[in-house]
């Protein structure tokens, strides 16, 4: 379901953190319904730039337009059209999955018919009819993963940004995850992912990577391995990240 | 205002399952509102005095009878040696030290002039003050009977008099909890509304909700107001379970003036709270820090107000922080409408400044809750 | 002991890294002290009165003249009606109302007993009967200069002398108790957050695993907070004695100790909170609205205990700032040596023992 439609533009988005610049004028185009990749070592910069799009920090300088929307100018249309989940898990502990599903759905402006739609048709295709009235606190994480990235995408954004959505999970639920993406994907959900995974880099339409704030490359995965002239993500990685001066935070 | 009834909905259902928190916001007012009027209590009684007699006649005996029935006094040591006597002082097993020197009586009649010694605990100034003159009245009666019996002739003279008439308006019977009651009620609903809201947007920081609250097109002042909005209501909760439930059937107060006039000022003066809070919300990262600084807050506000301690006696520039706090002005209307019945256009500048605290504090908060950093 | 000693790193990186709460924490007691060293008092003075005077003449206006030169007074205005009077009370404007009835002097002079109405504002019955007495007493000293000298017989004079504090100053009554105040609530409300908040983080399961003596973890937690508080305790008794005058006729070295206790007995008791509860929001409500008013009321330093009922004697006796407040005000005040001070000392260590081995035991529990 990728189209040419640019649904992400940055032009040499830059932040600065007094001396320290955490990103530094990079610019590039995402499309709609693409699974993109950002990848980096940690500290690379990769969530500083996502939390500019999504009017969450304010640029220091370059220009950005997310869903055609300009990131400095019209940040609330920004926010209308986009979910987002944090790598700090970020349900509420002490809600329920269906109290919030319909929380999250009131405040995109969804109906109470659609609330109760969605939120029914979410806990069936998770599997979550059991614990759909206990509290999330009490969910293993796996599952608080899944929900969380469900209802990141309850109001149909057109772009989803996921950062580092996997972390601490096991590997099959870790597909499992991506399985969702993928419908995502289908419905034509551009999504915006960071992770640490190279296997999940080879789940992406294409990636970025991002070293010490500097966008060093931007290409499909088997286009990265031709030109770096191996068979695995990893060895792109390393190749790219040696370079590194900044050390993980 | 969709969006406000989801927010409202997701808070309500916070606050009602935290029951460990719920029930201690209804409990602890109750309870401090049943025990702590009765230890609030300035009247001077009970006031121990210890004699050091070196006369030991019939005339001291008189003396100390005529004290310790004078209903404020308790003979708390009677020796003949002054330095035993001090220890008394030193442990705070009394208060006045009243010293009667030898000869008393039989120089008294003879030389018509006899000097009694007073020794006064003055670490409570107030009490040293109020009880030594207690007793110097205590003695200018006896002193007067005494003239009375030894020359009756002299109770015919003539001279013109001053009488006094005092009365006590408001509250006839100077009963104590009138006046403390309301002002510790006023006291109890500030700590459960700051504290709860100081707490309540740091709980979103720390859990990182409020990162998914910012992408969302939530604006800024339905957010805060979805925040504002349950502390309000349970603010006017705690306050009337004070008030009608504690105030009326336990002390008896009932509010002379008009309840609508109360309840309108409450309204504001939670508006203005709850801005503090908000304020101290989005200037914490953490719980610690929130709390902290509202119990510095709550605190400043409670001592300075005028509950316990007159703000007329404050230095200059304390009192301009005495009047800086919404706390001074809500305890002086709330006394003056259930105690003197006093309406709108005696408590009119109060409402004026509450509005502008509400305006002042809720505005900066608004200012300082950003969703882009 | 190597052990120890990483785990006291640590605690003391969680205090000092917030920067925020520490500015905060030496801010508080330093603000407070100052605050409340000055302006809390329990001295009635610039009372605002009016004076109705329906006779204006020479002799009410001499009495006007000495109700005005009083420090306790400050005359508003004159007004003229009985109903003005109830609106200035009403608004709050006046405290205290004296009216002098029509032919003042005249009645006076005629030998005829003449009255002085008195009309406080009752609802607060503690200014009202003072005020009260005040203006009696002016009224009465001016009945006596009047009156022709003459020489009674079989004279009784007191001479009073104050003891302890000569000048009657109201600090010397409030700083020891203020002090007791802050040192305790920051104590209580600093430790409470300490326990409970591993559990939230989930570090709890690493110290709970960890090879640790349990009392040692508990009494590591307690420690960095100890030397916080025993530096503010060094600011707080330099204010005492430098800004607000107050004096330290004992032990400079007992004071400090008594208050080394104070702190300690405060910190087991925000341990214990930290211990018994499962969330931060918990603690610090149950530490400061639990506990800021009673241990204001239960001091002593603000409503005499003599005063209060015996069940209310009772409770507090369990508040630990009672007894520091005994303690500080024989050791700065009175001048007095420690076995003046003995009972209360090993009432304050018993009760820090008694906190510390519950804490203890709730800690156990939750290890096994």
């Amino acid at each position: 379901m990728i189209t040419r439609e640019v649904v992400i533009k940055t032009d040499k988005l830059t932040k600065k953190f007094g001396d320290f610049i955490a990103t530094n004028e990079i610019s590039f185009e995402v499309y709609s319904g693409e699974i993109f990749g950002f990848l980096g070592a940690n500290g690379a910069g990769k969530t500083t730039a996502i939390r500019m799009l999504c009017g969450l920090l304010t640029p220091t300088s370059g220009h950005a337009t997310v869903a055609g929307f300009d990131i400095y100018k019209q940040t609330e249309k920004v926010k209308s059209n986009i979910g987002y989940m944090s790598q700090k898990f970020s349900l509420y502990e002490d809600l329920t999955p269906r109290e919030n599903i319909k929380f999250y759905g009131g405040i995109y402006g969804l109906t109470d018919k659609e609330i109760k739609g969605k939120s029914d048709s979410l806990i069936h295709q998770l599997g979550l009819e059991m614990q759909a009235d206990k509290l999330v606190g009490s969910l293993p994480l796996g599952w608080k993963q899944k929900l969380a990235f469900s209802v990141a995408i309850i109001h149909d954004p057109k772009i989803v940004f996921l950062d580092e959505p996997t972390g601490g999970v096991d590997p099959v639920t870790r597909r499992q995850f991506w399985d969702l993406i993928y419908d995502a994907s289908e419905k034509g959900i551009t999504s915006f992912v960071t992770t640490h995974y190279m296997d999940e880099a080879e789940y992406c339409n294409r990636i970025s990577m991002m070293v010490d704030g500097v966008m060093k490359e931007c290409d499909t995965p088997s286009i990265l391995k031709e030109k770096y002239h191996t068979d695995s993500m990893d060895e792109v990685f390393f190749e790219l990240a040696r370079g590194a001066k900044r050390t993980a935070d | 205002m969709r969006t406000l009834r989801f927010l409202l909905q997701k808070e309500f259902r916070q606050i009602f399952r935290n029951t460990t928190i719920l029930r201690m916001i209804i409990m602890v007012p109750i309870i401090q509102l049943l025990i702590l009027p009765l230890a609030a209590d300035y009247e001077i009684k009970n006031i121990n005095v210890a004699i050091v007699d070196h006369d030991h006649s019939g005339m001291v005996q008189q003396l100390i009878g005529k004290i310790s029935s004078s209903g404020y006094f308790h003979i708390a040591d009677y020796n003949s040696s002054y330095d035993k006597t001090f220890t008394k002082f030193e442990n705070d097993k009394a208060d006045l030290i009243l010293e009667i020197p030898q000869h008393f009586e039989r120089n008294l009649v003879r030389e018509d002039k006899q000097e009694l010694f007073l020794a006064v605990n003055a670490i409570n100034g107030i009490k040293a003050t109020v009880g030594s003159s207690y007793l110097a009245g205590v003695i200018r009666d006896f002193n007067a009977d005494l003239r009375l019996r030894y020359y009756p002739s002299l109770a015919t003279a003539n001279n013109p008099v001053i009488d006094v008439a005092p009365v006590n308006w408001y509250n006839p019977f100077l009963n104590y909890r009138f006046f403390m009651v309301p002002g510790i009620l006023v006291v109890l609903v500030t700590m459960v509304g700051s504290y709860m809201c100081a707490l309540n947007i740091v709980k979103e920081k720390e859990a990182g909700t409020i990162e998914q609250i910012n992408v969302t097109p939530i604006k800024k002042f339905q957010f805060i107001l979805g925040k504002l909005i349950p502390f309000w209501l349970i603010g006017i909760f705690v306050f009337s379970l004070g008030l009608w439930v504690i105030a009326r059937f336990v002390y008896g107060i009932i509010p002379v003036g008009s309840i609508l006039l109360l309840y309108s000022f409450l309204a504001v003066y939670l508006i203005a709270l709850l801005g503090i809070g908000l304020l101290i919300s989005t200037y914490s990262t953490t719980q610690q820090q929130a709390m902290s600084l509202a119990f510095f807050m709550v605190m400043i506000f409670m001592l300075m107000s005028g509950l316990f301690t007159p703000i007329d006696s404050m230095p200059g520039w304390a009192k301009w922080i005495a009047h800086a706090s919404p706390v001074t002005y809500f305890i002086d209307v709330i006394r003056m409408v259930t105690l003197k019945g006093s309406g709108l256009t005696d408590i009119k500048n109060h409402f004026l400044i509450m509005g502008g605290f509400a305006v002042f504090f809720n505005g900066w908060a608004v200012l300082n809750y950003r969703k882009t950093s | 002991m190597k052990q120890f000693l990483s785990f006291l790193r640590k605690e003391f990186h969680h205090v000092f890294r917030d920067r925020k709460t520490l500015l905060l924490l030496f801010g508080m007691p330093i603000i407070q002290i100052v605050l409340f060293g000055f302006a809390l008092t329990n001295e009635i003075k610039n009372s605002k009165i009016v004076v109705c005077d329906y006779s204006k003449d020479d002799i009410t206006q001499r009495i006007t003249e000495k109700i005005a030169a009083s420090k306790n007074f400050e005359i508003k205005q004159s007004v003229l009606g009985h109903k003005e009077i109830e609106q200035a009370f009403k608004s709050g404007d006046i405290k205290l109302a004296v009216i002098f009835p029509s032919a003042f002097q005249t009645d006076l002079e005629a030998g005829r007993r003449v009255q002085v109405q008195i009309i406080a504002d009752a609802s607060d019955p503690n200014t009202a009967t003072t005020l009260t007495s005040y203006a009696t007493n002016i009224l009465r000293d001016f009945q006596q200069d009047m009156q022709p000298l003459q020489h009674a017989p079989m004279n009784i004079s007191t001479t009073a002398r104050m003891i302890y504090n000569p000048d009657l100053k109201g600090a010397t009554n409030f700083v020891p108790g203020v002090m007791a105040l802050v040192l305790m609530l920051i104590c209580v409300l600093m430790t409470s957050a300490s326990i409970v908040r591993e559990k939230e983080n989930g570090t709890m399961e690493v110290l709970l695993v960890s090879p640790m003596n349990p009392l040692l973890v508990i009494i590591s937690k307690a420690i960095p907070y100890l030397l916080l508080s025993l530096v503010n305790l060094i600011i707080i008794l330099l204010l005492s004695v430098y800004l607000l005058g107050l004096p330290v006729k004992g032990n400079v070295f007992l004071l400090f100790g008594e208050s080394t206790l104070l702190i300690i007995t405060a910190l087991s008791l925000g341990l214990l909170i930290s211990n018994s509860t499962s969330s931060q929001q918990t603690a610090m409500m149950i530490s400061i609205m639990g506990l800021l008013l009673p241990t204001v009321m239960f001091t002593g330093f603000m409503f005499p205990l003599e005063n209060m009922p015996k069940p209310l004697q009772i409770i507090s006796n369990l508040v630990p700032s009672k007894w520091y407040y005994t303690i500080v005000k024989n050791i700065m005040i009175k001048g007095l040596g420690f076995s003046h001070v003995w009972k209360e000392t090993l009432i304050l260590a018993g009760m820090t023992v008694f906190l510390l081995l519950v804490s203890l035991q709730k800690f156990k529990i939750r290890l096994s």
